[in-house]
């Protein structure tokens, strides 16, 4: 047997004990299992930032025919739903007050006569800011209603000089699931990278295994691999998994190729697996490495246009987040399922993860070495 | 019956402070943490969109289609990112990612300005977010809008039929900082109550000192509350230095009254301290202790109390659930006093609910940590 041959052996052997212990183990069977689905469900169904049946007061002190009909255009456009209705101003900020509104439409009287004589007639439109984002979303969905309605109202419809015809690429309906599910591949692949491998290398340190393995035959390098290894099957296994669920369950289109969505999970994994294993060598309990997970996967997934997007944010945090390998891994993900995009758009941030993969897997290796020699 | 001897309760409270003190993953948690989490939220992290990255393809090129691309310029939103000759170069770069949105102006723009009909353009967005598309995207309209308007009004005194008056409150700039930094207080709350209180008790049975501090004659109720107490202090200067930071740092308002905010963040406080103080009876290790502190706190708080996500939109189940969350009832109350100026007469729902939490959460406490020790 070559010397080659014998270290495959030896890392194979170490890497079926691991996945052995792994699955062994109730709690972390739980945590690889039950975390994609709890995302996906989070992510699939909670977070949404879309904008349906928006809580409305309304406050028509016109009472026409005209008036009611504007009302009706907006719960037709299912944005709206119409929780109150009141003859007094007063009534409308007490609903904004206590939140059961979000937005009060309020019309004064001779609303219709203005309207109709051609003065032009004015809506009011109250907006609860305290979710901005919703307040923006909504703002921009009435006025439009109210534009649209002015347009036909009157006895002469009025001509708009400019048209603009709108078309969304990528995701036509904008849903925010398209956009959310496919980047909870890019949250737990990192979850279970660091997590899982910092526990499992911490773990033995506790109950004093570690030294057992070091005194085997494996040189530190194999140990790495077999320590590694396992929790990168079980990443592509998870991303398999979600991709499967996003495309079956949640219909998210995927319109690139899958062989390049494997091989960035690949890249995307080396980085991830480096953090995990430098965890592990700057906690001494588990209870350290889980709190050292929870520390760095915060700023990770804040930084990484997962929620927020990264156009938005003040120049030196976008600057940031280039070394934030979740950040890259998410445009290409995206990339891939949403825009069917390949290597000729994505090169560069495969570029980016194939740089910081094997730089912080060298350095948390080096790191290992010197702790366990 | 439980006594409850000031001393006694004094020195349990000393005893964890020492402890805290020593500890200095506690110390990060309580402190750093609610730091660097505000300057993240604060500075980093907004749904705000501006400074949209704009592609033209301007085919008409003339003194009318410049003027609707200035009309884009000077909304405030967007810039100007690339010039294209063809659509085709504009569909690259938006599938690069290099431009959000693509206007595309035809030949013939001008002149049909003049046409009863009107002239169209063409805007292109990059949906996958659909967020800040939708946000993009009413700009973009606003902005056409606006030229539109111009142009009806250059020659005579007409104005729309129906002219919408939208007027925000509570926000008036829709900044998402303001929406945020009340939110945090009580994302950090969470953070402080369950995570480090979650460690209080699996810590004395991890290094075997219950058995020590069961056999001291301190009565449940005093051990329990006097390990309470520090964390108690923690929080309320964490809520201390979160609303001051806000204020100071993001100029986010705070409009109601500070003393009924302190009142409802102790009561907030106490409840989630209790429930932290449970978690960690029943874990029995740190490690699971940890982990139970963050799946049934810190995640729910986090993402189903409409701290960034609007509740209304969520599927009835996680609705229903989102009940049960206190950091829900929280939230209404921290906003309502920062932002709306709010006070007892609108709170008072939210209000009993947080004291009733306190009450459930601590009598919960004292519970648990009687069985444990018999």
């Amino acid at each position: 047997m070559g010397q080659g041959e014998r270290r495959f052996e030896r890392v194979k052997e170490m890497v079926q004990k691991e996945l052995r212990q792994i699955l062994r183990e109730p709690r972390l069977r739980r945590l690889i299992f039950l975390s994609p689905i709890i995302q996906l469900v989070v992510f699939g169904y909670a977070v949404s930032t879309d904008i349906r049946h928006t809580r409305t007061f309304v406050v028509d002190g016109d009472r026409t025919r005209t008036s009611r009909a504007l009302i009706d255009a907006f719960t037709g456009s299912g944005y709206f739903r119409v929780v109150g209705r009141s003859d007094r101003p007063a009534d409308l900020v007490s609903a904004l007050d206590h939140g059961t509104a979000i937005l009060g439409i309020e019309i004064q009287p001779g609303f219709t006569r203005r309207l109709e004589s051609g003065q032009g007639a004015d809506v009011q439109f109250l907006l609860d800011g305290t979710n901005s984002n919703v307040a923006t979303v909504v703002r921009g969905y009435a006025e439009r209603i109210a534009l649209d309605f002015g347009r036909t109202a009157g006895d002469v419809p009025f001509a708009v000089p400019v048209d603009l015809r709108e078309r969304a690429w990528y995701n036509a309906d904008l849903k925010s699931r398209n956009y959310n599910v496919p980047a909870v591949v890019g949250t737990i692949m990192m979850l279970i990278s660091l997590l899982l491998t910092s526990l499992a290398i911490v773990r033995e340190r506790e109950i004093g295994t570690l030294e057992q393995l070091l005194v085997s035959p494996l040189t530190p390098r194999e140990m790495i691999a077999g320590k590694t290894i396992p929790f990168a099957l079980i990443g592509m296994l998870d991303m398999m998994v979600i991709t499967i669920v996003a495309l079956l369950w949640f219909d998210v289109p995927f319109r690139g190729n899958f062989a390049l969505l494997l091989s960035a999970g690949l890249l995307y994994l080396l980085p991830a697996l480096g953090l995990g294993l430098l965890i592990s060598t700057v906690s001494s309990t588990q209870q350290e490495a889980f709190l050292a997970t929870f520390l760095v996967m915060m700023p990770t997934i804040l930084l990484s246009g997962f929620m927020f997007p990264v156009s938005s944010m003040p120049k030196v945090f976008e600057w940031l987040t280039l070394l934030n390998p979740m950040r890259h891994f998410l445009e290409i993900v995206r990339g891939i399922f949403l825009k069917g995009v390949g290597i000729d758009v994505l090169w560069k941030q495969l570029a980016a993860l194939a740089i910081m993969g094997p730089t912080i897997l060298l350095f948390a290796a080096s790191r290992f070495k010197r702790l366990a020699g | 019956m439980e006594t409850l001897n000031r001393t006694r309760l004094l020195a349990v409270a000393r005893k964890e402070i020492i402890q805290l003190r020593r500890d200095a993953r506690s110390l990060i948690l309580a402190f750093a943490l609610p730091v660097v989490l505000l300057v993240l939220f604060g500075y980093a992290i907004t749904w705000d969109v501006n400074d949209i990255a704009l592609g033209v393809v301007d085919s008409d090129r003339t003194q009318a289609s410049r003027e609707l691309i200035n009309a884009f310029v000077a909304s405030g939103y967007f810039h100007v990112e690339a010039r294209c000759e063809r659509s085709s170069e504009l569909e690259d770069l938006l599938e690069r990612g290099r431009v959000r949105i693509g206007l595309v102006i035809p030949v013939g723009f001008a002149r049909d300005l003049d046409f009863e009909s009107g002239a169209s353009v063409q805007a292109l967005f990059d949906g996958s977010d659909a967020n800040t598309a939708g946000i993009a995207m009413g700009y973009a309209r606003a902005a056409v809008q606006t030229y539109a308007m111009r142009i009806l009004l250059k020659g005579q005194a007409l104005s729309f039929p129906l002219r919408p008056q939208s007027r925000v409150w509570y926000n008036e700039d829709l900044s998402s900082r303001n929406m945020i930094v009340p939110g945090l207080v009580a994302v950090i709350m969470m953070i402080i109550a369950a995570m480090l209180t979650s460690l209080t008790i699996s810590r004395e049975w991890e290094r075997g000192t219950m058995e020590q501090l069961a056999a001291t004659p301190v009565s449940r109720l005093e051990v329990v509350l006097g390990k309470l107490l520090p964390y108690l202090g923690i929080g309320l200067i964490d809520v201390l230095v979160i609303a001051t930071l806000g204020m100071v740092l993001f100029d986010v308002p705070l409009r109601g009254s500070p003393l009924l905010l302190m009142v409802l963040s102790t009561a907030f406080l106490l409840g989630s301290l209790g429930l932290g103080l449970v978690i960690s009876a029943v874990a029995k290790s740190q490690l699971l202790a940890t982990q139970l502190a963050m799946i049934t706190t810190f995640l729910p708080a986090f993402l189903l109390s409409g701290f960034m996500f609007a509740i209304d939109v969520m599927p009835a189940p996680l609705q229903a659930i989102s009940y049960l969350i206190p950091a829900r009832y929280f939230l209404v109350v921290t906003r309502g006093i920062f932002l709306k100026g709010v006070g007892v007469e609108v709170l008072f729902v939210q209000g009993l609910l947080l004291i009733a939490f306190a009450a459930v959460g601590l009598f919960a406490a004292v519970r648990v940590f009687k069985k444990e020790i018999i």
